[in-house]
């Protein structure tokens, strides 16, 4: 029995595949992901994993999700609430629930609602969700999905436990259905994946056009969405998350500066991914260090950079505190260092799992001296290689360690990303080290400065230039131990302006939204792109004129930045922390900030910024 | 750049590593004679001296490089062990030496010392123990003998001592020894014997502080009492010190007692020194006061251990000579990845 179910037309869509760990819930995600680009949609991702690596099957505690919101429009975030829910259990369902939007779909595994996972989920005795009519606000539509992909695949030949692993694929067919996708990309993949396996191939394959039918010929399902393809501006996209994003940076920048690119980390959540993308890298000739600390992992770097290389670390916020007091050595030594902070949230061990804001302060002050540093900020995952490339620019082109932040929402998170070609690409040159660098009796100088301040890079093995550096303050050019006082106070502002000087090197401040004519303007950084960028454009739908700014460069600030800002009364910086942005820009400029701070963990919804906004619209004056 | 030089060095003299800085190690410093040994050992070496570096981290005797005209590095504490690796790492064409101090090494810097020897990488590790912090002006070090009163232990040290061979055994050093500033023969021997090893060489320095901590090795160094106290162990060869080599070591299974050379043992009844027997070696290294059973024997210098093993930063390139004769992929293609679609106009 055939029947047609109504199409309904949509820009975005945003849905939550939710289960347990072990139901294949990143690899649904990542299929529909692929699939939906494919087609043209534009998407953003967002994967969450429980913090135990394999929590108790059931509870709420092992609970997955891969959340992605896609649509015919330009998609910034993974979205605020959800339109669909789709959950393999009760826990699922119990978890999410809450931020489902009204009238919004639940498909649920009714399986994954037996006693026993009731049970798990801490429902009452008694209490299903599924048929109590606590879920009469939604619409819900439960299927048997384990029993219905076991009848499908009872000729598979397969145990009982390998049948029941193709249930995401019945789950993904079926939503493949109801968003109008065709199959066809997820059978290649499935092929491939599978190709020693064919009985595996088979039953995925299946399973997944099992669940397509399903939505055809079941009678409950009245509605299919489709979503058109985006206007995307033209060029070539791959998909891409965070911290992939950043080790294409590195790989990308050494090679355009003819340099070996050296990485050195110690594991740690939500940056170890870095290193594991980049030691997949050998026939590159990236050569990755996995250092017995987070210490020897920056020390290690530094002694790679001396040698020639460019050494980078990464670590999350507890991993660059331990680092601190050799970032003061990088740059005493004036050496290039790239070291990535993927943050999340704390103090001390804090919340491993979950994203913060907070180590901005820690970027631009945490060394002993006066030791200023270069201090970046990425701000989507598909802006990751970008400032990426730029921070190790940065590092080779000035002879200083940059500070890179990025954090734990950015690092998984992922959407297509027009990437460049190598020709495209700035070329980065080195300071080399001239004649004009050595005295009148030929005694090399390892810290002649340039006109940008910038002292020559020569490298062990160069004849003739043999010298020594060390963390003891330097005499000036020489770089001999110095205890001078005039010295000390020279080197010190040396130093500093080396730093500052940057910002002639660096792009001007565009602005993200708006302009200066603007009646408000927000300035945000790193992952809170998303949300402020899609707050302000709905905004403007409703005929307010908001600007925004989004720094990439924090430490310089871009050149025009004090200019921008004196053309406004009032400035919001939202963050996810508690105000230092805020501090930051209020300690350089004179003006009038309104910090929106969030500290749970959690990024910014969109409607949390478009209500400040229109808060301080309407009674700001 | 180009760092393929042969070996031109013959020329070199002592004189070419010196530098123009003034040395501004206390007079009658132990560290003198290791610097000036090091500086007339390194010209017979046939190594260019651009391509050598030293890197050090902390304490008096980490203050070396300056003295050095060669590349170098005088970095933070304790972490030369972590400096020198990644530059091994990034540049093992390169003649690299770590100088470091039982301060800087084995406390602060622990970590870094046994992976460094657990990794193997080829560099030369000398370190100075004087058994006192000499820098911070006199507090007791993780090899002070307990009971020692310093500054900081008013009544006495209550820290059982660390013992440097033992550690480098421990963590897998392959190349082990021990001298000292005093014999300066010796010290050269070691060095050159050390920096032909291809692998992390570890040499303990019995280094005097003449300020904070003089003669905690004198019973080594002096005339008078070395003979009795101090045995040099050489390969292939008996055990055998004392005034005119008048003792010998004898090994009664595991346990090593003292015997006299004449009536009852000759020379060739003693333990004969085998530095790949990593068990022996083990008992040598605990020739050592800790106040047991085992005091009374003479302090072993020489090679304790040498045995081969790759070496990290080999293993490293050839895992990428390896994948680049598989594939080596262009910058593009990486950049596009296997999966991307285009969007057109």
């Amino acid at each position: 029995m055939m029947k047609t179910a109504v199409e309904e037309s949509k820009s975005e869509v945003v849905v939550l595949f939710a289960g347990d760990s072990g139901d294949g819930i990143q690899f649904t995600g990542g299929q529909f992901t692929e699939t939906v680009e494919l087609f043209g949609n534009d998407i953003t991702t967002f994967p969450n994993f429980p913090a135990e690596i394999r929590a108790p099957q059931g509870t709420l505690s092992g609970v997955s999700g891969f959340q992605l919101q896609f649509g015919s429009v330009e998609v910034f975030t993974p979205g605020d609430q959800y339109d669909v829910l789709v959950v393999m259990n009760a826990a699922a369902l119990k978890v999410n629930i809450d931020n489902l939007k009204r009238g919004g779909i639940i498909i649920a595994n009714s399986s994954g609602f037996d006693s026993k996972n009731l049970k798990l989920a801490k429902y009452l005795d008694g209490e299903n969700p599924l048929t109590d009519h606590s879920l009469d606000g939604f619409e819900v539509h439960a299927m048997d999905i384990t029993k219905l992909t076991r009848e499908a695949l009872k000729d598979s030949g397969l145990s009982v436990k390998e049948v029941d692993r193709c249930k995401n694929m019945f789950v993904l067919g079926f939503i493949y259905w109801m968003f109008n996708q065709s199959v066809d990309n997820t059978v290649k993949f499935i092929g491939k994946k599978f190709a020693k396996h064919p009985e595996v191939v088979d039953a995925n394959i299946k399973a997944l056009k099992t669940g397509y039918h399903y939505g055809d010929t079941s009678e409950t399902f009245t509605t299919r969405f489709k979503i058109k393809s985006a206007s995307l501006p033209p060029g070539k996209y791959r998909n891409m998350n965070g911290n992939k994003g950043l080790s294409l940076g590195l790989i990308a920048a050494t090679h355009l500066s003819d340099l070996n690119l050296f990485y050195a980390s110690y594991p740690i959540t939500p940056a170890s991914d870095i290193l594991h993308e980049l030691s997949q890298h050998k026939d590159m000739g990236v050569k990755t260090f996995q250092a017995e600390d987070e210490i020897a992992a920056v020390c290690a770097a530094i002694g790679a950079s001396f040698g020639g290389a460019l050494g980078v670390t990464a670590s999350s916020g507890p991993g660059i505190a331990l680092k601190g007091e050799a970032l003061g050595l990088a740059t005493i030594l004036e050496i290039p260092l790239v070291c990535i902070n993927v943050q999340r949230g704390g103090p001390s061990t804090g919340l491993p799992t979950k994203t913060e804001q907070a180590d901005l302060f820690q970027a631009m002050y945490g060394r002993n001296g006066e030791a200023p540093m270069v201090v970046l900020a990425t701000s989507s995952p598909g802006d990751c290689f970008e400032t990426a490339y730029e921070a190790c620019r940065i590092a080779v082109e000035h002879m200083t360690p940059v500070l890179l932040l990025s954090d734990g929402y950015i690092a998984n998170g992922a959407e297509p990303w027009a990437f460049p070609q190598s020709k495209d690409l700035k070329p980065i040159e080195l300071r080399q080290a001239t004649e004009q660098d050595k005295d009148e009796n030929g005694q090399f100088l390892p810290y002649r400065r340039d006109m940008k301040l910038v002292r020559p890079w020569v490298v062990p093995g160069t004849k003739g230039f043999e010298h020594r550096i060390g963390g003891l303050e330097k005499e000036v050019e020489t770089g001999n131990v110095s205890y001078d006082p005039a010295n000390h106070q020279r080197m010190v502002e040396l130093r500093a302006d080396k730093i500052t000087t940057i910002a002639d090197y660096i792009p001007s401040q565009l602005f993200d939204s708006g302009d200066e004519n603007c009646d408000i303007l927000v300035i945000g950084w790193g992952s809170t792109f998303g949300a402020i960028e899609t707050a302000i454009r709905d905004l403007k739908w409703q005929g307010m004129n908001v600007a925004h700014i989004h720094l990439r460069y924090l430490n310089p600030f871009p050149a025009n930045l004090g200019q921008i800002i004196s053309n406004f009364d009032k400035i919001i910086v939202p963050e996810i922390n508690n105000g230092q942005l805020s501090a930051i820009l209020r300690q350089h400029f004179d003006c009038n900030i309104i910090p929106l701070n969030k500290m749970k963990g959690l990024p910014f919804q969109v409607t949390e910024i478009k209500e400040c906004i229109l808060n301080e619209l309407e009674h700001g004056h | 750049m180009d760092t393929k030089e042969t070996k031109t060095n013959g020329a070199l003299t002592s004189k070419d590593f010196m530098t123009d800085q003034e040395i501004r190690w206390c007079p009658g410093c132990g560290d003198y004679s290791i610097l000036k040994q090091v500086q007339t050992v390194l010209p017979t070496l046939g190594i260019p001296k651009e391509n050598i570096v030293f890197i050090s981290g902390i304490g008096c005797s980490s203050r070396y490089p300056y003295y050095m005209n060669t590349y170098g590095m005088h970095s933070i504490h304790g972490r030369a062990a972590a400096i020198a690796s990644g530059l091994k790492a990034a540049r093992p064409d390169l003649d690299v030496w770590i100088i470091t101090g039982d301060g800087d090494s084995l406390s602060i810097g622990g970590n870094h010392l046994i992976h460094l020897l657990r990794r193997n990488f080829n560099v030369n590790i000398l370190l100075f123990n004087n058994e006192i912090y000499g820098l911070t002006k006199g507090q007791y070090s993780p090899t002070s003998p307990r009971g020692k009163i310093t500054k900081s232990t008013p009544y006495g040290s209550v820290d059982h001592p660390f013992n440097p061979i033992m550690l480098a055994l421990g963590a897998q050093g392959t190349y082990v020894a021990r001298t000292v500033d005093r014999n300066p023969q010796h010290l050269r021997d070691t060095i050159t014997a050390a920096h032909q090893h291809n692998g992390s060489s570890f040499i303990e320095i019995y280094q005097n502080c003449n300020v904070f901590n003089d003669k905690a090795f004198e019973r080594f160094t002096d005339k008078g009492s070395k003979d009795d106290n101090a045995i040099y162990m050489e390969p292939n060869q008996p055990l055998l010190f004392g005034e005119n080599l008048s003792k010998g070591i004898r090994l009664d299974g595991f346990k090593p007692e003292v015997v006299e050379i004449g009536e009852k043992f000759a020379a060739d009844d003693c333990w004969v020194h085998d530095p790949t027997d990593k068990i022996k070696a083990s008992i040598l290294a605990n020739f050592f006061d800790y106040g047991d059973e085992l005091s009374g024997l003479p302090r072993p210098f020489g090679v304790f251990y040498q045995t081969e093993r790759y070496t990290y930063e080999s293993m490293m390139e050839e895992q990428i000579k390896e994948a680049q004769t598989r594939k080596k992929t262009k910058l593009d293609a990486l950049l596009s990845g296997e999966h991307f679609w285009e969007v057109k106009a």
